[in-house]
Formats: C-alpha cells, sequence, structure tokens
C-alpha cells in the first residue's frame, strides 16, 4: 500500500510543480514506483517540466469521466520505469474533477505505487479542495517572502482541519545573501510562525530554472546545490535523517585551513 | 403597625422609595394591593420623578411581570422603577452571566484566515499569526505571540484589555475602538498590554504592571484561576 503526498502552497509560483517533479525523480532514483499526479486542470505545467509533454494522449478529467481507463492515461517517464505522470487536462476546468473522483483514482494507483506525488494548484478553491482529497501527507511549500509565508499559514490551518498527519515544510528559493543581510525572512522566523516541521531547504539556483526548461528535473544533475537538496528531501520522506544542507558556500582547502588555525580571513 | 398579612412595604429613602415585596403569597395578589395602593394617590403635575427600587425576596419574576409592575407604578405616576432586586435569578441568565466571566482555555495556533469567536475572557496558550483574528466579549490574553488582530469587549465593554507575551499586532480592537500598527517596521513588545485610555480616548499599549491601576477589577481573573 502506498502513500499519497500533496505538495501544496497557497500562492502561485513558489516552486510546487517543479518541487513535485523533482521530488518524484528523485524518489524514482531510489529505485521506488512514483506516480505523479498534476491536479492543475486548465494549467498543466508538470508534463512540461518532465519532459513528457508531446507524450500525452489521454488525462485525468478522461480518467474521471471514464473514457478511458487509469492505466491508459499514465505516462511512462523517459529515463525511470518506474516513475509515472498522471497529467492534467489542458482544456476544462477545475470543476471537471471531483473530490469523490481523485480519492477513487488515488486509492487505485495506491495499490501499485509506493508514493504517489499530487502537485496541487495555486489558490484553496476547487482545486485544491481535489488536490488534498485522497492525500495522506501534506508538504507546504512557502519561500522566504511575507506574502508566500502568510500563505502557507492559511494552507496549514486548511490542512489542520483535514484527517491527515500534520504538513511538512519546504522552503524554497532561499538566497543565503539576502537572508544574512535581513532582506529576506530567516528560516528561524518562518518555523516560528508556521510552527511546523521543517523536511527542506531549497537555495534559489539558476540550474533549477535551465533544467525545467530542457525538460529534465534538477536532481538528475549530480552537482548543484538544488539538486542535493531535492535528493535529502526525498531520502527524509523515506525515512532517513539527514542533516540540512549548509547555507554556505563550499569553501576552498585553503580558506578551512584557515578557519582550522582561527586566522579571519 | 404593620398589619399581618401585608405583602407590601414602601419605605422613604434619600435615593427615592423602596417598595419591599413580600416573597410569599402569589403574585396577581401584589399586583392587586399595588393597584390598591397607588389608585389612593393623585399625583400632581410637575412634581420630580422618585426613583424606586424593587426588593424582590426570594420572588423570581420573568420580564413580562417587570414589565407589568413598571406600568402600574410608572404609569400616570411620577414614579420610576430603577432597579429590580431579586435574591434569585433564572438559570439561563446564570449560566449567561457565568459564560460571560468565565476564563476560557483555548491552546491553538490562530492561523491566517482562522476567526477565534468566544465569550467571555480569552486565555490563548498559543499564537495569533499575522492574518489571524481572536474575538470575544471580555479580555484576551495570549500566551505566545500577539500578530494579527484582536478584538477584546466585542460587545462594547470599553474596559476590556488585550495583554500577550509577545505583542506585534496587526491591529488591536477594544470595543468600538480601532488601532492599528505603525507604518514603519517596527518591534514588537514583550508583556505587554493594551487598553483604552479615557484621557487620550485611545488604545495604548503599555506594560503589564499598569493594569494593576488601571484596572483593579481584572484581578478577578486571578482570583478565579486559584479557585480552579
Amino acid at each position: 500500500m502506498g502513500e499519497a503526498i500533496v505538495v501544496t502552497s497557497g500562492k502561485g509560483g513558489v516552486g510546487k510543480t517543479t518541487t513535485t517533479a523533482n521530488i518524484g525523480t528523485a524518489l524514482a532514483l531510489m529505485e521506488k514506483k512514483v506516480c505523479l499526479i498534476d491536479t492543475d486542470i486548465g494549467l498543466r505545467n508538470l508534463d512540461v517540466i518532465m519532459g513528457l509533454e508531446n507524450r500525452i494522449i489521454y488525462d485525468i478529467v478522461d480518467v474521471i469521466e471514464e473514457r478511458c481507463k487509469l492505466g491508459q492515461a499514465l505516462i511512462k517517464d523517459k529515463r525511470f520505469d518506474d516513475l509515472t505522470l498522471l497529467p492534467a487536462a489542458q482544456t476544462s476546468d477545475k470543476s471537471a474533477v471531483t473530490t469523490d473522483g481523485m480519492q477513487k483514482i488515488i486509492q487505485e494507483l495506491k495499490q501499485t505505487y509506493d508514493y504517489i506525488i499530487i502537485d496541487c494548484p495555486a489558490g484553496i478553491e476547487q482545486g485544491f479542495q481535489n488536490a488534498i482529497a485522497g492525500a495522506d501527507k501534506a508538504i507546504v511549500i512557502t519561500t522566504p517572502e511575507k506574502s508566500s509565508v502568510r500563505d502557507a499559514d492559511r494552507i496549514v490551518g486548511l490542512l489542520e482541519n483535514e484527517d491527515m498527519d500534520p504538513p511538512k515544510l519546504i522552503i524554497n528559493r532561499i538566497r543565503n545573501h539576502m537572508m544574512k543581510n535581513g532582506d529576506m525572512l530567516d528560516i528561524d522566523d518562518i518555523i516560528q510562525i508556521l510552527s511546523i516541521d521543517l523536511t527542506g531547504i531549497v537555495l534559489d539556483d539558476d540550474d533549477v530554472i535551465k533544467a525545467s526548461n530542457s525538460g529534465e528535473p534538477v536532481s538528475l544533475q549530480g552537482k548543484s546545490k538544488a539538486s542535493v537538496a531535492y535528493r535529502n528531501i526525498a531520502r527524509r520522506i523515506l525515512g532517513e535523517t539527514v542533516p540540512l544542507q549548509s547555507l554556505e558556500d563550499e569553501k576552498g582547502m585553503f580558506k578551512k585551513m584557515k578557519k582550522f588555525f582561527g586566522i579571519r580571513s | 403597625m404593620l398589619e399581618e398579612n401585608q405583602t407590601i412595604t414602601i419605605k422613604g429613602t434619600k435615593d427615592g422609595l423602596t417598595l419591599v415585596i413580600d416573597d410569599r403569597g402569589p403574585f396577581e395578589d401584589v399586583i392587586d394591593e399595588l393597584t390598591d395602593k397607588f389608585s389612593e394617590y393623585s399625583p400632581k403635575k410637575d412634581e420630580p420623578v422618585v426613583p424606586v427600587t424593587v426588593k424582590l425576596g426570594n420572588r423570581y419574576i420573568n420580564d413580562r411581570q417587570k414589565q407589568q409592575l413598571r406600568e402600574l407604578i410608572g404609569n400616570e405616576n411620577c414614579f420610576k422603577i430603577e432597579f429590580f432586586d431579586s435574591n434569585v435569578i433564572h438559570r439561563d441568565e446564570a449560566l449567561t452571566w457565568k459564560e460571560d466571566s468565565d476564563v476560557k482555555v483555548i491552546n491553538r495556533i490562530v492561523r491566517s484566515g482562522q476567526i477565534l469567536e468566544n465569550v467571555g475572557d480569552l486565555l490563548l496558550i498559543g499564537d495569533v499569526n499575522p492574518g489571524g483574528k481572536v474575538i470575544t466579549s471580555g479580555n484576551v490574553f495570549v500566551m505566545g505571540n500577539l500578530l494579527g488582530i484582536a478584538h477584546a469587549g466585542a460587545n462594547g465593554d470599553r474596559d476590556a484589555v488585550i495583554a500577550a507575551s509577545y505583542m506585534k499586532p496587526s491591529q488591536l480592537r477594544i470595543a468600538d475602538y480601532i488601532s492599528r500598527a505603525p507604518d514603519y517596521e517596527s518591534e514588537g513588545v514583550y508583556m505587554e498590554c493594551g487598553f483604552v485610555d479615557e484621557k487620550q480616548d485611545k488604545i495604548v499599549i503599555d506594560r503589564l504592571q499598569v493594569l494593576s491601576h488601571k484596572r483593579k477589577d481584572i484581578s478577578g481573573f486571578e482570583r478565579r484561576m486559584l479557585n480552579g
């Protein structure tokens, strides 16, 4: 029996879809069977980021309206056999999906997959209700900005009314120099306001945008900071204890030596 | 000397008349006797209005009966019932009264978009986040960060106060007063309280210690805490 995790944020543009794609890919890297669901009906993106756009034949609305079987709508990933995507419809709107329909699909997917990652649309309307309907757990994404923390707080409040575990937090798009100057909210401040467990921090990384545009999730690229961050999050989802990534840039050997001898640089 | 079976005694005091109604015997008798008593009395015009206190002893009368008495005594005469003094109150009244004076302890976080409404005093153990709101008819005490909106004395009690461990609210409201945070970025304050200052006619924020001078009756809160 698998586990359904919804990735949500309230505010748009904080990186829900990117996070969904990357956590899913990272879990698949660790040889888990993963299914990604895009519930942003009418504004689908997940397929683009995964680079699977031109393989879509049927979508989630087709499944709900019984124009096809669930298995027919699932798209197998190019890179992993155990990673599939259930795309959203681009032509319908959010009312085409019901909470019952979602629950049924997720129940069915749970039989075969270890993890089902649900990409939630922005907002708190029907689309949000649909996305969280079948989920067992939730991950709330925020950026170190006031508006996005405010919306995350609203979402956490709404999730508390649902029958699921307390949500986990990912802080996305951290810019270290701004956080140091105090121009961005501090990680501790954000946790204090939202008072939920932190499950990962992701630095603002140019590679993420490059990767999204090329349809290759960044978590496949070994070196970049964001890639490591996403893989760490996936490991935490699997239950491993992984320390938080350091925000500092990698120091050279010389600087490390200086620090070791206590010389100020 | 008073007669044995007399149910109504009228006393004059410096504050007006006191009407003592014996709590035995049916209410109809009281009405009859009062009608009797007042029919003997014909007031002169432009006599000053005399305030009357009605002492009911252990008798309970409902609103309709109160109205009946008011009409009987007040009409045509220069009397006006100021106050009904009874040893008994109705269960519902008692419950409302208890609710209004109780301290409700609530342990949660009031998040953005959430409203926590309450009657009586509210002791919130947890934060009020920006965009969250607590409303109560009594005082608000927050053991945590007050970052959102707090409304005390929502039914019009201007003596209500708002106290918090850490205070950086977006708005404080007490009865019909509203104050908001300044436009510039400011630090919050620890262990402070907001209350309506009569002289300045607005909500002021001061140290918690000030409360003991400004709102003496608030110690009722402490007393209730001690008594459980």
